[in-house]
Parts: structure tokens; C-alpha cells; sequence
């Protein structure tokens, strides 16, 4: 059986490469940081070897809308391009072209057919930022075969959190049936608090620091009872409009399952805050001395990460 | 039904440069010329025969008026990323960075603490 070597949820900034990239004298005074932490989370998937990358996003409005807007959707493509022209004229994000793995895309969707998700699917599926982000941070060399699987963040009405949760779990038994002897990564990218166009947007943080405090303690914890507990639609448009993005990172936790994160950095930028975790559900020696190295190297932990309690200060 | 004919115009004219360079030049002139081409087409052979904007929606397409977008709930993504296509750069020279972008959620700050008009249709 395919063995799942890392779960990586994070969040994606769209402006990281041109952040990182920029020539010194318009370079941010985080970009130096930032570079780093980016470069040592990737270690944490390096050292999990994976051959295939499961991956899951959100399309911004780039392929999918409102004509026809698909809930959860696959990709069963042996290419996909990526990049739309307006991501490369705000952005300044490249266009790629990834391989697909035909063979796990079917196996997946007829797995996710079977455990009662009812999928759409794609086979002209071109690839937006939501997964070129984490491509340009974690395998920048962009050679392995991806299963794309795209959720609506986005469109209302949107499926409930505990909806994104179940998807994992299911993704994950998927995963581990899967007759292969490959090693596979499962890499989602989504968002903490988020204001899009609204008043809150491009601030000084993110819109929601509280939120995003104990967003990455459930997460780390695995603490899926707080999450449903705590969190609706609601509540995460109360936290700025575009927080609805943290349901995939819901369903990344959902495939790693209840279980403590092996990683954990994080970073407070203008307009929203930075998450980096990885899980590794079959740790070995090698994972864990990587993810020792990044922490050490990138002011990460190796462990869940709590909300300082009410009151306390920083 | 027409909030979904101002989505589609955000949406179809952010996605091409020729579109985008159209709008920032003449909106009015674009407005109309998209209508034709693109807003009354389901794909290239089949028409769409009841969709049209009403008079507030074209004026605030024309001025891109990003505060009434927001009370009517057209999807904020659209008209954020397409607005900031077209004045971003403009206003950055003038007036240094991100200062199009402040400028918009500073005049969108009284629905600070108050529940969004919902984007959904
Ligand atoms: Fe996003």
C-alpha cells in the first residue's frame, strides 16, 4: 500500500515570490525572514520523499464561476497548466506546467464516489495559485506528478467545516488504500483571517489575530471537537470576509487526523498572518531530525502551538 | 437576477488583457461593446436572453464604484482584483504603495463591526 509520508497545510500568499525576489531596494523588511521560514518548512517535505503530491486548493475566480461552480472537484489530467494572466499581472507568479498521476486521480475520485463524495471533475483543469503557491515554496522544482483537488471557499452557499473535516478523513483512508508502493505527500493551502475589499484588508495585521492564535492551537492539537464547536460560516466572516479559505485547512488536518503537528512556524505580515505545519502520520528518524533542523534554523516547533490565554501578553 | 450579469462582467473582463486595457481606457464605451460581444452570450452560438444590468449596476461599473459593489454584494474578488489591475499601478506612482488599496478600506470603514451584505445570489 502507498504510504503517506507528510501532511503540509498552509496558508498561501500570493506575493511571497515577488516579496522575495525583489530587487533591495524595494524589499520589504520581512522578506529576508520570511525567505526562511518558507525555505526551512520545505525541508519538512523534502525529507518526507514523496513521489506524488496530493493537493488541495481553491480556484479564485480564475477557471470556475458562477455559470457552473463545482463544490469539490478533481483534476484527471496527465499535465496541467497553471497560472492564470491576471495571477502573473498582479502577482508576478510564473506559469508552470505539472505532471499529473492519472492513475491515483481515478483511483481517488472513484474512492471519493464510493465513501458518498460526489465529485465533479475536470479534464481541462488549468492550476491557479492555490496550488502554484505552495509548488513555488515547498517544491520549487515542480517534479512530481500532482492530484489536484480543488473545494469552493469561495461562492456561497459553501459546505460546512465539518464537511471539509470528513473530506479529509476520507482523502486520507483513500490514500492508505491506494495499491502503490509510492510515497505520497498531501499538501493543502487555505487561509487564517482574511478581508478581502472590505474595510479590513491590507492592514497592519491580519484582521483576526485572536482567530489566528487559536486556529493554529486547534490545528497543531489536531482539536477537531474545538473547531466544530467554534467555528461556522459566521463566525469566520466575523473574522473578515475571506476566512472561509480555513476550512481547507480543516480538511488538510482531516487528513493527517486528531493528532498533534510535528511542525509548526508561523509569521505576522501585513494584510494576514503566514502558517506553516506539517504532519507526519509514519514519522521516522529523518523527518524528525528535519523538522528539529527548521525549527532550530527558522524559530519553528516541533510541536502544537497554544493561543497565549486571555490576558496574558506576548 | 442581474447582481450575477455584474459578477460575469467583473469576471470575464479581469481574465483578458485586451478587456482590461478597454476598461481602464473607456468603461462607458466598454460597458456596452462587452454587452454585445460577450454579457448576452452563453457560449459562442447560444444567447443568454435575459440578462441585463439596471442603471445603478452600469453606473457603478462605469465609475468603479467599489463602495456601492460592496453594499450590493457583488463578489468581493472580482471587482478587488480588477480595480486593482486597473488603478493600482497609477496610484502607487502617485501616491506610494498600496495607497489605492488603504484608500478603498479606509472610506469601506464604517461597516467595521457590522455583518457584510452577503455576496451570495
Ligand atoms: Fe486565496
Amino acid at each position: 500500500m502507498a504510504e503517506l509520508t507528510a501532511v503540509l497545510a498552509s496558508t498561501h500568499h500570493p506575493f511571497y515570490l515577488k516579496a522575495t525576489t525583489a530587487p533591495p531596494e524595494e524589499r520589504m523588511p520581512q522578506a529576508d525572514e520570511w525567505k526562511r521560514k518558507v525555505e526551512a518548512y520545505r525541508e519538512t517535505l523534502t525529507a518526507a520523499e514523496p513521489d506524488i503530491l496530493v493537493m488541495v486548493g481553491a480556484d479564485h475566480f480564475h477557471q470556475f464561476f458562477l455559470d457552473n461552480y463545482p463544490t469539490f472537484m478533481i483534476g484527471k489530467q496527465e499535465k496541467y497548466d497553471a497560472t492564470f494572466y491576471n495571477e502573473e499581472r498582479e502577482f508576478g507568479i510564473p506559469k508552470y506546467v505539472l505532471d499529473g498521476d492519472l492513475v491515483l486521480s481515478n483511483f481517488m475520485h472513484q474512492g471519493l464516489l464510493d465513501e458518498g463524495f460526489d465529485f465533479s471533475f475536470s479534464h481541462e483543469l488549468k492550476i491557479d495559485h492555490s496550488i502554484i503557491c505552495p509548488i513555488i515554496t515547498v517544491r520549487p522544482d515542480a517534479d512530481l506528478p500532482v492530484v489536484p483537488i480543488y473545494t469552493n471557499i469561495f461562492a456561497p452557499p459553501l459546505p460546512s467545516p465539518k464537511r471539509f473535516w470528513d473530506l479529509g478523513r476520507i482523502i486520507r483512508k483513500i490514500i492508505d488504500a491506494y495499491p502503490s508502493d509510492k510515497k505520497i505527500a498531501a499538501i493543502g493551502t487555505g487561509h487564517l483571517s482574511l478581508e478581502l475589499g472590505g474595510p479590513r484588508m491590507f492592514g497592519e495585521h491580519g484582521p483576526d489575530p485572536e482567530f489566528d492564535a487559536q486556529a493554529i492551537e486547534w490545528l497543531s492539537t489536531g482539536n477537531i471537537e474545538a473547531i466544530l464547536e467554534n467555528v461556522t460560516h459566521e463566525s469566520m466572516a466575523s473574522s473578515g470576509n475571506a476566512t472561509h479559505g480555513f476550512m481547507d485547512l480543516i480538511l488538510m488536518m482531516g487528513i493527517a487526523g486528531p493528532e498533534n503537528a510535528d511542525y509548526v512556524d508561523q509569521l505576522d505580515l501585513y494584510h494576514t498572518r503566514e502558517m506553516f505545519m506539517t504532519w507526519y502520520p509514519n514519522k521516522n528518524d529523518k523527518m524528525a531530525e528535519a523538522a528539529a533542523r527548521s525549527a532550530a534554523e527558522a524559530g519553528g516547533v516541533t510541536g502544537p502551538v497554544y493561543a497565549a490565554k486571555a490576558g496574558a501578553t506576548a | 437576477m442581474s447582481k450575477y450579469y455584474v459578477n460575469k462582467f467583473l469576471y470575464s473582463i479581469d481574465r483578458d488583457p485586451e478587456w482590461v486595457a478597454r476598461y481602464k481606457e473607456d468603461p462607458a464605451a466598454t460597458i456596452d461593446r462587452w454587452e454585445k460581444e460577450v454579457g448576452i452570450w452563453l457560449n459562442s452560438a447560444e444567447k443568454t436572453s435575459w440578462l441585463s444590468f439596471t442603471e445603478d449596476e452600469r453606473r457603478a461599473l462605469i465609475n468603479s464604484d467599489y463602495e456601492w459593489l460592496f453594499a450590493y454584494g457583488a463578489h468581493f474578488f472580482l471587482y478587488l482584483t480588477l480595480f486593482i489591475g486597473v488603478f493600482s499601478d497609477d496610484w502607487t506612482e502617485e501616491k506610494g504603495p498600496l495607497s489605492y488599496q488603504l484608500e478603498w478600506a479606509r472610506r469601506l470603514a464604517p461597516w467595521i463591526g457590522k455583518p457584510y451584505p452577503s455576496v451570495a445570489l
